[in-house]
């Protein structure tokens, strides 16, 4: 059978704000995907903030990343359809917040397939990145899937920590921490989807 | 079955370490990634369709008018979304977004000293239709200078950002114009593998071009793998 070749990828490049994240950059255009997956107001007690930064080679956190998450909902199910409380592609610049951070307003997803532990899908863009990576975000109170996850089960021990994310503040709200190292000593484990 | 389909073809893609684009150096990962088995591949997800389209949204020679319209030469951009198969992929999603007729992106970082147009915004989106197809109305946009070398200048693009069945066919891309002698100095285009770079390049299409208004330009993307993948709607 003759194979079309794939297009191939491009950077994001620079200037991605006003495309792809105009309101979170206070552009005139509506976002298809903003920081807020989970509608707080309505579903509070399951809220987390997913929070972190992306360091290059020299620790440095890059203000000019793009971050997209998926997930699905605690019942297991993605959903885009607004008004339903909850949207499951979430996608934010590191350019607005004080220390360069990404911040989700999200829950903690269901697992998507028996067997596998909770996890968000995260994919990251930016100058410098011709084409986009993919990881998974963990959570470290999962312990024992953590344990059994096919995915994790791929990486070498030592690597592992670097996909789970750590709880920082329980309350009034959950967050969680997971910071991205393109880099160095902590390199982050990307997957080839 | 084969299991390379759905692959992402690290022949037809750029390394993600090109040491002639210098960022690269510091921010491409150094390590291998991890490969996973096509049986445990994200395999479903959202789709975004036509409520996720304004009326102008398609049309960036007028989404952005202010008090007249917007300068430079009004092109047509249309192409068809396909898998590796030749199969039509009907609503996708794709976003563009580009700098202005003279080189200058809104984008509030963007230093270049070349003017705005208080007509021209420079992002749009737009769905694929039951043939896969797309199109779009723009400014044909400007080549403008950067800091990866002396003298460095990026020929004329377009970014598209492109959905598809699934995360796996997510792609981030740049479309380019035929015969623009920058692409030969370009390293953010030359890092993708030679045998590929042509399909980066729209084609100029006189039977999509509009009499007294604007030049079309072909440009189909392929997505990787062949089999339709169920879309998840719920
Ligand atoms: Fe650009």
């Amino acid at each position: 059978m003759n194979k079309l070749g794939q297009t191939p990828s491009q950077t994001v490049g620079p200037y991605f704000a006003y495309g792809l994240t105009p309101e979170q950059y206070k552009f005139d255009h509506t976002s298809l995907a903003t920081p807020v997956l989970l509608d707080a107001r309505k579903n509070s007690q399951d809220a987390i903030i997913l929070r972190g930064k992306v360091c290059d080679l020299h620790g440095e956190a890059v203000d000019d990343a793009m971050i997209e998450i998926w997930q699905v909902d605690q019942e297991g199910k993605f959903q885009i359809k607004p008004h339903q409380g909850f949207f499951s592609i979430g996608r934010m610049g590191t350019g607005t917040i004080e220390g360069n951070l990404f911040e989700f307003t999200t829950c903690i997803p269901a697992a998507e397939k028996p067997g596998q532990a909770p996890a968000i899908h995260m994919i990251v863009f930016m100058r410098g990145l011709l084409s986009h990576v993919y990881t998974r975000v963990y959570f470290e109170d999962f312990k024992e899937l953590n344990q059994e996850d096919p995915y994790l089960k791929l990486v070498a021990e030592e690597r592992r920590s670097t996909l789970i994310a750590q709880k920082v503040q329980e309350s009034p709200v959950t967050i969680y921490e997971f910071n991205l190292h393109m880099q160095g000593e902590n390199e982050t484990v990307f997957f080839d989807y | 079955m084969d299991t390379t389909q759905n692959q992402r073809d690290w022949t037809s893609h750029p390394p993600l370490i090109a040491p002639g684009y210098k960022s690269t150096i510091f921010r491409g990962p150094s390590q291998n990634l991890i490969t996973v088995p096509e049986l445990m591949k994200p395999s479903s997800g959202p789709i975004f369709g036509l409520e996720s389209v304004a009326p102008l949204d398609h049309d960036l020679t007028k989404n952005g008018i202010k008090n007249g319209e917007p300068l430079g030469e009004r092109i047509v951009v249309s192409g068809r979304v396909l898998n590796q198969h030749g199969q039509p992929l009907k609503n996708t999603l794709i976003e563009v977004w580009q700098a202005n007729a003279a080189g200058r992106y809104v984008h509030k970082r963007d230093q270049h000293h070349a003017p705005l147009d208080p007509n021209f915004f420079g992002a749009g989106r737009c769905v694929t239709n039951e043939e896969g197809i797309f199109k779009f109305y723009t400014i044909k946009p400007g080549a403008y200078p950067w800091g990866n070398h002396p003298n460095a200048w990026r020929p004329n693009h377009i970014h598209f950002s492109v959905f598809g069945p699934n995360i796996g066919t997510r792609l981030v891309t740049q479309m380019y114009f035929p015969g623009d002698p920058l692409l030969d100095y370009d390293p953010i285009y030359l890092a993708v593998p030679e045998k590929a770079r042509e399909r980066l390049i729209s084609s100029f299409d006189l039977g999509l071009t509009e009499e007294g208004f604007a030049l079309g330009y072909q440009f189909d993307i392929v997505l990787r793998g062949h089999h339709s993948t169920p879309f998840e709607n719920e």
